[in-house]
């Protein structure tokens, strides 16, 4: 009992190292000296230590928004499991609670950045919920394929199963779902192609833009769940690489959060290398992503 | 042997007309090419020939109905066509020949030997997929010949051929490879030997085999939702081609469907054919009846008659029994007199230079009388009046479906033929009655009333007339032997 | 023995949603050639232990007539009919791209419904063959140009093919080398179908190719 806690902690205190390994990499791209790989650690307990402002057009939505979403993820993230260790909670059917976590989160953000009244906001709530209706679905349908694959039904299940990392087993239909997977994850993680966390241009943006009125403690919430969901969605793809190993408990989260850094430096590298899609052609992209996962989930239907 | 010259001596001077420089020797290698074709088949007549290649090439009693059917056609299409070349010649005199290899002329005598070669592989091919390379070729050979007159509407409607039939074509092949899997992956596709094993044929695979090769060559045929290429390929060709598209091409899609047929019958399937066939025959007689009646080109008009007859012929074979005879003498007559109204049709196009019927009146009246006589003759043996083998024909089809106590289908079909009458008796009087209203030049009409531009059409009407009046022995045990390879026992 | 080849098949599958989302003609003449060469090493695959000869000839055949023949053909087209370069489709590209993944599904269903004789080399091999054929059938449908109406017929055949050389491995080779010609000499009257289209209409939008038409479909 005691290391699914203790990987819980980890899972919360790592998250934000992920976003400082991204952005070393693309300053290596770049040719920068880059930022501290704890800055985003540093960013928070800064925006912690502050006031927020709040408009007096707004309600209690836009208060409870960073911290419904926050403390959805945070439950998420008891979910999901760990280099195939099982999670703090799991039960048969936690893959649609861990999906409607990730939703609600999104759905109070949305609605905080509604309730703003900001034209803006809107705007970038209004991309926001099309591109999940693209992106949702190809989750579900990838993880109802890796369910399938595997005979589980829970997502500690599913990657402890001692196939899950020989993907020669499983055939041609797993590539299709890590393919799905991946392009979901860039996606809900507002990456490139789909969204520019850096951009200052709000009207290219889609989740910066959402968040522009929030400040202070509100602030650090919203930049500190987003590395949480970071790291959970993270967790599906080096999971399916990775799966159950046992070379000892330790050895493996060792692994597992190379893993994951490895994961980061490789956004790092999609970041750098490609160009940020035209809003237009963004739903194309997330259509790719969904039949990848259609089509993988057929092919599960033997 | 005979089966492979009457292959190969159209496919070898094909190729040779396509380098002939001159005119005059072109057009008499194309009359003597088919002459010889014809005389071949009259020679092989009633012979067991078991041909070259491991019995790929023969022909059986079914399809040498088919065999008699086209080279008849092919030569009286190639009498009348060397008029019209000679006559046509005139207009691509003025066209820069520099940027062409071979003149348009060229082009069309090479591919109308080719079109008889490749059609002659297709009734010859005992062999499935072989069968398929023809039925491909065939498109292949005669979308220049539609494209004859190099004008706008003349590519659409290559355009379409081409590509409507490939595709219906492919899923032929698609049905083909399933047979061969039904067939238990023997690598055999000869049709003897598939008949052979019909009793232990897998009959699923059987059943979707024959569905999609029905769609398949149903398509090339011009059956009724899949027609869809055929009014427009059969209106922009020059006359003489769309004589041969509708009397021999058509026909020859139906072997495909028929070789088909064989082998589900073997495979005691008969009955699931025979309601496709009955279902996809009274649906294309509807189409063309609905077609006919608002119809204002009258090639057009020829070509949606085309589509009622096959869908005629369809019915009759999905009938069964004695209507099975009466499909192949609805189909001589078919091809005999389609073939004569498109060649009459070419001669008033030439003078009046125009396909809309309504601007047409009084081809009887007026100089192109002897036209008109044949114009109207021609629609009362398309539309089955009695000295007509066409007549004899749709009777025996009738007969047949009132005794198997099918009303619905014998009313159905009765409607649709009256519906057809209406509005081709509407279209050829109306054409024809009248008074003529301007005089057009002499050397039109010297071209509509060309001696052999009059005469085929005339032996046309003749032959499908006396074939319905007296009716031959011998013509009869050609008709009965092909029923009775198609289920009329 | 069975991975490769499953391999080979979904890459088959995926480019054809490949092919339904690309924008540009070129990127299409492409993947049609790439699905070609893969399709055509199909035979070859399936029965590694024993191959004929006439097995690779076909296999060779195919593979220079669809992998170099036909693209060649087709960007000699391209480029003399002067074409745009966008496929502009029906309906757009997500749709079309959720159709082919819907055709693929439906295939599934399809096959699933066929019994086989034998034990199958590859459980994908008849859907993947079928979504191939409804491919092609969708982009002839629903592409507007000429070419791309050619490209569809290309996939198309691969799909048939495909059923073929799994299914019924070596068929009669005289045969096949004719089917091959046959395809071959369609795409080639089919390349100057469509210079002549170009040369007459100045644009190959078969849309435009409307002129013949019967009064009661125009009304």
């Amino acid at each position: 009992m005691h290391t699914k806690i203790v990987q819980f902690i980890l899972i919360l205190i790592l998250s934000p190292f992920l976003f400082g390994v991204i952005n070393r990499t693309k300053a290596f791209f770049a040719g920068r000296k880059g930022s501290p790989l704890l800055q985003l650690y540093y960013d928070i307990f800064k925006l912690l230590r502050k006031g927020a402002v709040y408009s007096k057009t707004t309600t209690w939505i836009f208060v409870a928004g960073p911290i419904v979403s926050l403390s959805a993820v945070v439950i998420a993230s008891a979910l999901i499991p760990f280099t195939g260790y099982p999670s703090l909670i799991s039960f048969d059917g936690d893959i649609v609670l861990f999906i409607y976590l990730l939703g609600l989160a999104r759905f109070f953000t949305v609605m905080a950045a509604l309730d703003t009244g900001s034209s803006f906001e809107g705007m970038g709530a209004s991309r926001e919920v099309q591109f999940a209706a693209f992106a949702e679905p190809s989750l579900f349908l990838s993880l109802a394929a890796l369910a399938r694959l595997t005979g589980s039904i829970s997502l500690s299940g599913i990657f402890s199963s001692a196939v899950i990392n020989s993907w020669a087993a499983f055939g041609p239909g797993i590539y299709l779902v890590f393919g799905a997977i991946f392009i979901v994850f860039l996606s809900e993680n507002s990456r490139i192609p789909v969204d520019d966390p850096n951009t200052h241009l709000e009207l290219t943006m889609i989740h910066e833009v959402m968040v522009l009125d929030h400040g202070g403690v509100d602030f650090a919430y919203i930049l500190y769940g987003a590395a949480v969901k970071f790291w959970l969605l993270g967790t599906l793809l080096v999971s399916m690489f990775l799966g159950a190993c046992s070379r000892g408990w330790g050895i493996d989260v060792a692994i597992f959060i190379f893993g994951m850094i490895f994961l980061a430096v490789i956004v790092g590298i999609v970041e750098s290398v490609l160009a940020r899609l035209r809003l237009l052609k963004v739903p194309h992209f997330l259509i790719i992503a969904l039949a990848l996962s259609v089509v993988a989930l057929i092919l599960t239907m033997r | 042997m005979v089966t492979v010259l009457l292959i190969t001596i159209p496919l070898f001077f094909g190729v040779v007309s396509f380098f002939i420089r001159d005119d005059f020797m072109r057009r008499g290698v194309i009359v003597a090419c088919s002459g010889a074709h014809l005389a071949l088949t009259c020679f092989a007549w009633g012979k067991q020939d078991f041909g070259l290649l491991g019995g790929w090439f023969v022909f059986d009693d079914v399809s040498f109905v088919f065999l008699i059917i086209t080279s008849v056609l092919f030569l009286g299409a190639s009498l009348y066509g060397v008029q019209y070349l000679s006559n046509e010649s005139g207009h691509f005199k003025d066209e820069n020949k520099k940027h062409k290899i071979f003149s348009n002329e060229a082009v069309f005598s090479g591919c109308f030997l080719l079109f008889l070669s490749t059609m002659t592989t297709v009734i010859a091919s005992q062999h499935l997929a072989l069968l398929w390379v023809g039925v491909e070729a065939t498109t292949l050979a005669s979308a220049p010949l539609i494209y004859f007159h190099r004008t706008k509407r003349s590519l659409e409607a290559t355009w379409k051929y081409l590509l409507i039939c490939s595709v219906g074509i492919a899923v032929a092949l698609l049905g083909i490879f399933f047979l061969a899997v039904a067939n238990n992956n023997q690598s055999e596709m000869l049709l003897a030997k598939v008949i052979e094993n019909a009793w232990q044929i897998n009959i699923p695979w059987l059943k979707a085999a024959f569905l999609l090769l029905f769609v398949g060559y149903g398509t090339k045929m011009g059956l009724a939702p899949f027609h869809t290429w055929l009014p427009d390929a059969h209106s922009e060709a020059p006359s003489v081609v769309s004589a041969l598209l509708s009397g021999a091409l058509l026909n020859c899609a139906f072997l495909g469907i028929l070789r088909g047929y064989q082998i589900c019958i073997a495979a005691g399937l008969q009955s699931y054919c025979q309601e496709i066939f009955i279902v996809f025959g009274l649906l294309s007689i509807l189409f063309a009846a609905v077609f006919i009646l608002g119809q204002t080109d009258y090639k057009r008009m020829l070509a949606y008659s085309s589509i009622e007859h096959m869908g005629i012929i369809t019915l009759g074979i999905g009938l069964g029994g004695g209507a099975v005879f009466g499909a192949m003498a609805n189909m001589l007559g078919h091809s005999l007199t389609k073939a004569g109204l498109f060649f009459v049709a070419g001669n008033i196009f030439s003078y009046f230079k125009t396909k809309k019927i309504s601007d047409i009146q009084g081809i009887a009246a007026g100089e192109m009388c002897r036209s008109g006589v044949l114009w109207m003759v021609g629609f009362l043996l398309i539309t089955g009046m009695p000295p007509s083998v066409i007549f004899f024909g749709k009777f025996i089809i009738l007969k047949e479906a009132l005794l198997q106590g099918r009303y619905g289908v014998t009313v159905c079909f009765l409607i649709t033929l009256a519906v057809v009458f209406i509005g081709m008796t509407r279209i050829f009087i109306s054409m024809v009655q009248g008074v003529s209203a301007e005089k057009k030049s002499k050397s039109d009409l010297r071209q509509a009333n060309a001696f052999w531009r009059t005469l085929t059409p005339v032996v046309f009407f003749v032959l499908a007339i006396g074939i319905g009046v007296f009716f031959p022995v011998w013509l009869t045990r050609a008709l009965e032997a092909a029923a009775k390879g198609l289920g009329w026992f | 023995m069975e991975m490769p080849i499953d391999f080979v098949i979904v890459t088959v599958l995926l480019m054809n949603l490949m092919m339904l989302s690309s924008s540009r003609i070129r990127t299409c003449i492409q993947i049609a050639a790439v699905q070609g060469i893969l399709v055509g090493f199909m035979p070859v695959i399936i029965d590694i232990h024993s191959i004929l000869p006439g097995i690779i000839i076909i296999s060779f055949f195919s593979i220079i007539l669809k992998g170099m023949i036909f693209p060649g053909l087709l960007f000699r087209a391209l480029r003399e009919a002067n074409i745009r370069k966008e496929v502009e489709p029906l309906g757009g590209y997500p749709l079309s791209l959720l159709m082919g993944v819907l055709m693929f599904a439906l295939s599934f269903w399809l096959t699933s419904r066929l019994e086989y004789a034998q034990p199958l080399i590859s459980y994908l091999a008849a859907p993947v063959s079928f979504a191939t054929f409804f491919t092609g059938a969708l982009i002839i449908v629903s592409r507007m140009k000429a070419i791309t109406q050619v490209i569809g017929y290309l996939v198309l055949e691969n799909g048939i093919f495909l059923f073929g050389a799994v299914f019924l491995g070596a068929q009669s080779f005289l045969v096949e080398l004719a089917i091959l010609l046959d395809i071959f000499v369609a795409v080639f009257v089919m390349g100057i179908a469509i210079f002549h289209i170009s040369r007459e209409f100045d644009h190959i939008d078969t849309h435009k190719l409307s002129e013949l038409k019967d009064l009661i479909t125009k009304k």
